[in-house]
């Protein structure tokens, strides 16, 4: 989960949609787009691996949509905002879906939100002893 | 003369389009979050604003990675709320400004902003949410919109510094408008947020409510927060905080906060909604 050698590699857990995300991402985002119609809603349930071959896409990247594996299509150039519509259509939340990400359970997630969220401390930097002094 | 008179700034996060829609918004549950727009509601009745310059962020809806304008401006006569996967939401269409709409990119142009123009389009819960926040259930929204679409997805997002001198031409060019309008300004999306990766669910609320402090006066120190410090402070959403910079820019130096509301969460996000009347003042 890194963006290497960028001003935001030292960001844990976080992965900046910059050219080379998007670049990589291209066509899963595209294929994600497509699913803002509901025959390609209908098309992709019927048989995802199907239409998934259509789209020019990784093996890798066809394998984690059908596996739903959200930090996976992250890693392979997804973005979130696309990606929601593979989850949209699975008729899941935004925070369900975001959820699968961390190590928290659905439940465990949405607790932790109400309790006023994941605090900075010690998410700033991804080796968080003197670089946190900086703040 | 068309005058800008006010600006506005609101989260825009989806869910609250979904509550409203399902009729729930007048629920106990939710109290916490739309009881801080029962001011703003009561407020724009009496405002009867002509124009609204919307300024938001497109979600993969109107434009996917084919075309990402940095800066798009909406010169169309409407925009239909947009089918985001669930189907469009059940709220009235969009009226544009089409002639402010040409008048002010014809003036940005000019000033230096070399604008998207955007004739056709849909137009998504970044747009209509904050709609719907301010003038309720409504059949008709009671005023014009001109849409004014940041990208904020793909990184980098144009930036702050930028954002607060595209607001000083958006105000440039309003005021050289000949028609009396009433026009309003506002910055949607935030406050801190991230929605992917191990971080997911990120909220600073300290850093968000020095955001909102700064915002009235010392702005032009927000202006220099990088994207880099944004995402690293408030999440990888946190940085659509530049669209209230453009808000900014396009009021007075001197503005009353009249309004301010602050809570967390709503599903992943900070909610932030305050409103600023410019203060008049000769020369300015």
């Amino acid at each position: 989960m890194n963006n290497n050698n960028k001003p935001y590699s030292d960001i844990p857990g976080t992965t900046v949609f910059d050219g080379d995300m998007a670049r990589i991402g291209f066509h899963l985002n595209q294929f994600c787009m497509s699913l803002m119609q509901e025959s390609n809603r209908t098309a992709f349930k019927q048989n995802e691996r199907a239409y998934l071959d259509k789209w020019p896409m990784t093996e890798a990247q066809k394998k984690a949509v059908i596996a739903r594996d959200f930090s996976q299509l992250i890693a392979l150039g997804g973005n979130i905002y696309y990606l929601v519509k593979i989850s949209s259509s699975d008729g899941l939340s935004v925070a369900a879906a975001v959820s699968t990400m961390t190590n928290l359970s659905v439940d465990e997630y949405i607790d932790m939100m109400r309790r006023g969220g994941r605090s900075p401390e010690g998410n700033r930097y991804v080796v968080s002893n003197t670089s946190e002094e900086k703040q | 003369m068309a005058k800008i008179t006010c600006g506005l700034g609101t989260s825009h996060i989806p869910l609250l389009g979904h509550i409203i829609d399902k009729g729930d918004s007048g629920d106990e549950k939710w109290a916490p979050i739309f009881d801080g727009y029962q001011f703003t509601k009561k407020w724009i009745r009496e405002q009867k604003p002509d124009v609204v310059v919307l300024v938001y962020n497109d979600h993969a809806t109107a434009f996917d990675m084919k075309v990402i304008p940095t800066f798009a401006i909406g010169c169309g006569e409407e925009y239909h709320p947009a089918d985001e996967g669930y189907g469009a939401r059940p709220v009235p269409t969009v009226k544009g400004a089409p002639k402010l709409a040409w008048h002010i990119t014809e003036s940005l142009i000019k000033q230096g902003f070399d604008m998207t123009i955007v004739n056709e389009m849909d137009v998504d819960h970044g747009l209509t949410v904050p709609l719907s926040m301010v003038f309720g259930e409504v059949e008709e929204w009671p005023c014009q919109v001109i849409p004014l679409a940041v990208n904020t997805v793909v990184y980098p997002a144009p930036t702050g510094d930028r954002c607060l001198a595209l607001g000083k031409a958006i105000r440039a060019a309003v005021e050289q408008f000949p028609e009396d309008l009433n026009v309003q300004v506002w910055g949607t999306g935030g406050m801190s947020h991230q929605l992917l990766g191990e971080r997911a669910g990120l909220i600073n609320q300290e850093w968000d409510l020095a955001f909102l402090d700064d915002l009235k006066s010392d702005y032009e120190k927000l202006g220099a927060i990088s994207q880099v410090e944004y995402i690293r402070e408030s999440g990888t959403e946190g940085s659509e905080m530049v669209m209230w910079l453009i808000m900014r820019g396009a009021l007075n130096h001197e503005v009353n906060e009249i309004h301010r509301h602050y809570h967390v969460p709503v599903s992943n996000t900070a909610l932030g909604h305050l409103i600023y009347e410019n203060v008049d003042k000769k020369g300015e």
